[in-house]
């Protein structure tokens, strides 16, 4: 079963921007779901349409089957979310905040208040309670973002850059969470600008830009679709200029760093090779960016071109 | 999702909006009090005695119901206008639109809010009135029903306000530019058969002129209008704004984008 059915969804703001151009996205039940894209690419407004925060102009989205139109209490119903912005009242109690939450989504006020402690448990939140929402630090209303988003028990949790701002420590912890979540049947669909967040948690990936997908893959399947990865050297010798090394691409960064990218059909011996011929010596080296961000960088550069090809 | 969930919902949403109500009590239920003793001692001690009796009730006694029923206006719309609009500034109105509340349980859960600030706040000013005049209810169900339905209209107009402002100017507005000057041209510390003849027919089309006079004839058992073209006036105004606060939350105007 389908978690998330998108088709051909259009979005236009009164002002004429076209946030979304006819997109269309599978998302099966069980899974962990990336959306990545640059910023504006649309991933917010696809996630206001799926939450019922933003009006589509054009399209369908169905939720776990329910038509978002015309059976929007139960397609809301399924639907569990953690906004980019904060949004929670400042004025009130960390513990009412969740409580209510729950009342919304039809839970008694004995069954909420239980989940609630539940949820703010599980967040680390629940010795802050009595507490309120403006008297948080930043990390902490993320997490209780979060708290609030579970309490009703969704199949699906949409989660807007859920990290940013928050502490190494804090980020670890959360992944175990969202980790643990997904392993009890919730399905996840996460975006992020921490493309090492995406690439650890997320079984499969959708790229989105300019409003439309991509890619769509496995993560380990587009992963493989790298042509090149990119290395940084760290040389003994000073460099003034970068060396020519036959059939590699090599740039100068400073007096004793190199960054030399590798496509799939070559090899580093060869890059040491011919070093050690020019008479330099690799004293350490590293990847220069994680893979998902090269791969992200060539994608919508890929689109685009593409785009400015097709306008001409 | 079923009526009785629905029904959850919406006593969360008013128990939320009753709370605030209460939490902030000096900023809700005291200012009402404190105006209503300063109208009191200056209108109803200090000039009530020089103009004497109207229609056969001293001064103090003939406003005390307009007065109640002004308090009752000002806070019934302004507590839907200040807690639907600051959620919808601070976005926390998210909470409400991304759950699956029917429209009709967002409308009624804040004017309900609204109707019981009203209703808290005539009780107090009521207590006040009582400090300088004698106050008795000839008509019970009138009094009580013409209060609630009149918290109901101007909480439902307080949730349009909110609904299509966009920022605190648009809030303000209204309350200073229409519902004060409405509130003191309608009844409240006069009969309008004291008005000139084009004065007297101009203040018939004030609706607020129908709502504080039914009120005293709940209390006082006298009005200047007919009770039953009050009652139709206020179920009227009631049920269009009722219609179009569901149409705008259901098409998403000002909340959604």
């Amino acid at each position: 079963m389908l978690a998330l059915q998108v088709r051909d969804l259009v979005k236009t703001y009164p002002n004429g921007v076209q946030a979304l151009r006819g997109l269309d996205l599978d998302v099966p039940q069980g899974e962990f779901f990336a959306l990545l894209g640059p910023n504006g690419a649309g991933k917010t407004t696809l996630i206001g349409i799926i939450t019922s925060l933003v009006n589509k102009t054009a399209g369908e989205v169905r939720v776990f089957g329910h038509d978002l139109g015309r059976e929007a209490a139960a397609a809301r119903a399924c639907v569990g979310v953690v906004p980019q912005e904060i949004n929670i009242n400042y004025w009130d109690s960390v513990q009412n905040i969740v409580t209510t939450q729950a009342g919304f989504y039809g839970m008694t006020p004995r069954r909420a208040r239980s989940r609630a402690e539940t949820c703010l448990r599980r967040l680390q939140l629940w010795d802050r309670r009595r507490d309120s929402g403006r008297s948080l630090s930043g990390g902490m209303k993320r997490r209780l973002m979060i708290a609030r988003a579970l309490v009703h028990e969704p199949r699906l949790l949409i989660l807007d850059e859920p990290t940013a701002g928050v502490d190494i420590e804090i980020r670890r912890s959360m992944w175990d969470l969202l980790r643990e979540l997904n392993e009890a049947g919730t399905t996840i669909i996460l975006t992020t600008h921490y493309l090492e967040e995406a690439e650890c948690l997320c079984r499969h990936v959708a790229i989105i830009d300019h409003g439309r997908i991509v890619e769509r893959d496995a993560m380990a399947r587009v992963l493989r679709k790298l042509h090149a990865e990119t290395f940084v050297l760290n040389l003994r010798e000073v460099v003034t200029a970068a060396p020519a090394l036959p059939g590699y691409d090599v740039r100068h960064l400073d007096d004793h760093q190199l960054e030399v990218e590798v496509t799939k059909d070559q090899d580093l011996n060869g890059v040491f090779a011919a070093l050690s011929a020019a008479g330099l010596h690799v004293i350490s080296m590293r990847n220069k960016a994680n893979r998902l961000e090269e791969l992200f960088m060539r994608l919508t550069a890929r689109e685009g071109a593409t785009r400015a090809v097709e306008e001409a | 999702m079923s009526l009785r969930t629905q029904v959850v919902a919406l006593h969360t949403l008013v128990r939320k909006e009753y709370t605030r109500v209460f939490r902030i009590w000096v900023q809700t239920l005291v200012p009402p009090a404190v105006t209503t003793a300063l109208y009191f001692l200056i209108f109803g001690n200090v000039i009530g005695r020089r103009i004497g009796p109207m229609d056969g009730f001293d001064y103090a006694q003939f406003i005390a119901p307009g007065l109640i029923m002004m308090q009752v206006i000002t806070n019934a719309y302004g507590n839907v206008v200040s807690s639907f609009f600051s959620a919808k500034m601070q976005r926390h109105l998210e909470e409400l639109l991304v759950a699956p509340m029917a429209t009709w349980t967002i409308v009624l859960g804040y004017t309900v809010g609204g109707v019981l600030r009203g209703l808290g706040v005539a009780t107090a000013v009521t207590a006040v009135a009582l400090v300088f005049t004698r106050l008795h209810i000839t008509h019970v169900l009138v009094t009580f029903s013409v209060i609630v339905l009149t918290a109901f209209v101007f909480s439902l107009g307080g949730l349009i306000n909110a609904i299509l402002a966009t920022n605190f100017d648009d809030v303000s507005i209204v309350p200073a530019f229409v519902l004060t000057p409405l509130s003191y041209l309608g009844g409240v510390f006069y009969s309008i058969d004291l008005l000139p003849e084009f004065a007297r027919r101009l203040s018939l089309a004030n609706p607020i002129l129908y709502m504080v006079n039914a009120f005293r004839y709940g209390m006082l058992g006298v009005s200047d209008v007919g009770i039953g073209t009050a009652y139709a006036i206020i179920l009227g105004f009631a049920a269009v704004l009722f219609a179009t606060c569901m149409l705008l939350i259901h098409r998403g105007t000002g909340i959604r984008t």
